[in-house]
């Protein structure tokens, strides 16, 4: 789940990490009262998840309540790449001596935390790396030892952060590693990190992603998930427990585990049509979480068809069958189904399929994934 | 032979009194496999169908002798199981839970590397492992799972998506091609065991001849496992990767299955194979169409 810059400003402050005073707004007038109570001169941020905000003219700096209307009333409902603003984060403006660059990830391949830290803040990371690589320190932090204070101001010294900053820098790579390890983040990077004139360092922005599987530990990431931009489909999806991605093609498409479910987009891709979704329904799918599936493919008005592709292990055949069945009498599905059913109980449930008295304008059973995305793929033509 | 387990492995099933744990704890053992008995605390000294229970691994290990642990327990809890069955003295550990916060498996990890160095992990969230007629742990379908020849040849499966794992093992199945061992990886961002690990295993298993891997989008998992293979594995091998058709950004399901600026595509873990002299198919059903042409020139 990617946060917002103001939600990770929020989440930050409750590791101690020091961030610009200011509130959120979703109106004109509640940016003034944001504003008056941070204090002028301010700055008006525009809250998009997508880099590029300051050049789309999404931040802006005002000196007084009437510039704060101003800008706020052009940023509000600007659209962003795609990404219409709902609301700015209005904070007191900082002076800037130096901006740095810090970040915790995981690295894959080396099964340990990464830390990324640089003298190079204020613009993508990314561009540094390929431009300027030497200067940015990469350090593996094993995840049982943790970062140290020690183990961070040697990190902030090894960076070539200049000496006023690197006690500042090290206190806040320590913090931001606590909130990345007890936050389960995974990522929290803070481009740029600051360093003010009169001495102290500071986040000037926050980019949070948490890791959903610890969601269960963070009762506090229920008002995240409220502001969260999933389309109907999706947050239908999420109602009943089943993993979606909307897509814009017209076969609809469910399949038992992730990875089958990635195949059968290929499979569908590959004979010449385009799926509609990305549907896992997961180990232990039962008669309830079919049903549900499939109404939430029946609410996307491009599909055509739809692909039903089971192969069982957890999954039992005829789970996949009965829910089938009881959606199609809960649901009046608009597209024909084919399905491809094998694995676990496989037989019992084809012939349950079979057995039920569904027309075959509304479902056939094709022995193979290739045959099933053909068979799908000509009933969206 | 087989890689990890053979006929021989006794195996103990932390969770064995969940739904999930008694569904695929006896149906482990209804194929065959050593299932010896089951773990979880308050509730020692019961029977699951004649499978003893008892409160801890290590009473359980020491009862029965077991040296594998198959983990089916909630996300919560797997990884305290975990590092309960390596204090315990198992050599072996399947997790099949999935949904263990990346943090916890990080940190599990690497305990396991410092304290543990002879345990071997394999998952979490994966469908564990089958060497057909020897030994099942996990949530694989044995029937699926074609018999090894005496004579092979004899294919080896290692895969990061279960039910891509099952396709693999029906394809083969469908060719009458024999199965050596089958090891699902698993999805997750930290798994246990990697591709490599595996790739090594089977190049140095007498019984298995040729290499089928599976991989997906996300992570660089298969590019380090095409390096390897390049320097280390002699033996032919034809792989299929999912997600092809995967936007950009968006998690396909498996927590490590993103394509994130530009790393983790289909297309280059397919290109970095072919480079390595894998035979790369274009869906599941392809690289069970290579196989089998590989098949047919060692025999």
């Amino acid at each position: 789940m990617d946060l917002f810059e103001y939600q990770g400003k929020q989440y930050f402050a409750r590791f101690d990490i020091p961030v610009s005073k200011g509130d959120v707004a979703l109106t004109v007038d509640d940016a003034v009262k944001a504003a008056d109570a941070a204090g002028y001169p301010v700055v008006v941020k525009a809250q998009v998840q997508v880099g590029g905000r300051g050049k789309a003219g999404g931040i802006k700096l005002a000196n007084n309540a009437d510039e704060v209307r101003t800008h706020a009333g052009n940023i509000l409902g600007m659209d962003i790449k795609g990404h219409v603003v709902k609301r700015v984060w209005v904070e007191n403006a900082s002076d800037i001596a130096e901006e740095y660059y810090a970040s915790f990830t995981l690295d894959r391949g080396a099964k340990k935390h990464l830390l990324m830290l640089s003298k190079e803040g204020g613009v993508e990371i990314e561009e540094v790396a390929a431009t300027n690589p030497s200067a940015i320190l990469m350090l593996h932090i094993d995840p049982v030892d943790g970062l140290s204070a020690a183990g961070a101001l040697k990190a902030a010294v090894d960076a070539k952060i200049p000496e006023k900053a690197q006690q500042g820098v090290a206190d806040i790579l320590v913090k931001l590693y606590r909130c990345f390890t007890e936050g389960d983040c995974d990522l929290a990077e803070i481009n740029p990190l600051i360093l003010k004139p009169t001495g102290e360092v500071h986040a000037l922005d926050a980019k949070v992603s948490l890791d959903a599987n610890a969601d269960f530990r963070h009762p506090e990431w229920e008002e995240f998930k409220a502001t969260e931009e999933l389309d109907a489909r999706e947050k239908l999806a999420r109602e009943k427990g089943l993993q979606y991605i909307g897509l814009d093609g017209t076969v609809g498409i469910i399949a038992n585990g992730a990875g089958l479910a990635m195949s059968t987009l290929d499979v569908v891709n590959q004979v010449g049509g385009t799926a509609a979704n990305f549907l896992d329904i997961g180990g232990g799918a039962n008669a309830d979480l079919m049903a549900g599936a499939l109404e939430v493919i029946n609410s996307d008005q491009n599909v055509k068809s739809i692909f039903i592709n089971i192969f069982g292990g957890i999954t039992r055949g005829e789970e996949v069958a009965k829910g089938i069945v009881e959606a199609l009498g809960r649901v009046d599905l608009r597209a024909p189904i084919v399905i491809r059913l094998d694995g676990t109980n496989a037989e019992e449930g084809r012939s349950i399929l079979a057995n039920a008295g569904i027309p075959e304008s509304k479902l056939t059973s094709k022995p193979t994934m290739l045959e099933a995305a053909r068979a799908a793929v000509a009933l969206a033509k | 032979m087989a890689i990890f387990v053979n006929q021989d492995t006794k195996v103990i099933v932390q969770g064995l009194t969940g739904g999930q744990g008694k569904y695929h704890g006896l149906r482990n053992k209804a194929y065959g496999t050593q299932v010896v008995a089951g773990v979880t605390p308050g509730k020692g000294g019961t029977d699951v169908e004649g499978i003893p229970v008892y409160n801890s691994v290590a009473e359980a290990v020491a009862a029965t002798g077991a040296t594998a642990s198959f983990v089916t327990v909630p996300p919560k809890a797997a990884s305290a199981a975990i590092l309960e069955a390596a204090a315990a003295g198992i050599s072996f550990i399947v997790c099949i839970t999935e949904g263990i916060p990346a943090q916890d498996e990080a940190r599990t990890y690497n305990t396991l590397v410092r304290d543990f160095p002879n345990v071997r992990l394999l998952g979490p969230n994966c469908p564990g492992i089958i060497s057909p007629g020897k030994c099942n742990i996990g949530i694989t379908a044995g029937e699926i799972a074609e018999l090894p020849s005496a004579g092979g040849p004899n294919v080896g499966i290692v895969s990061r998506s279960g039910t891509l794992t099952y396709q693999a093992l029906y394809e083969l199945k469908q060719r009458g091609i024999g199965v050596s061992t089958c090891v699902g990886i698993g999805g997750d961002p930290v798994p246990g065991t990697s591709f490599i690990d595996c790739l090594r295993e089977f190049q140095n298993d007498p019984e298995t001849h040729a290499i089928i891997m599976i991989g997906e989008i996300g992570g660089s998992a298969e590019e380090e496992a095409a390096e390897f293979i390049k320097a280390n594995v002699t033996k032919p091998m034809s792989a299929y990767i999912a997600g092809v058709t995967a936007p950009a950004g968006k998690k396909m399901g498996h927590a490590g299955a993103i394509v994130s600026g530009g790393k983790g595509t289909a297309q280059g873990k397919m290109d970095a194979l072919r480079d390595a002299g894998v035979k790369v198919g274009q869906n599941p059903t392809e690289a069970g169409e290579l196989m089998a042409e590989i098949v047919a020139g060692l025999r």
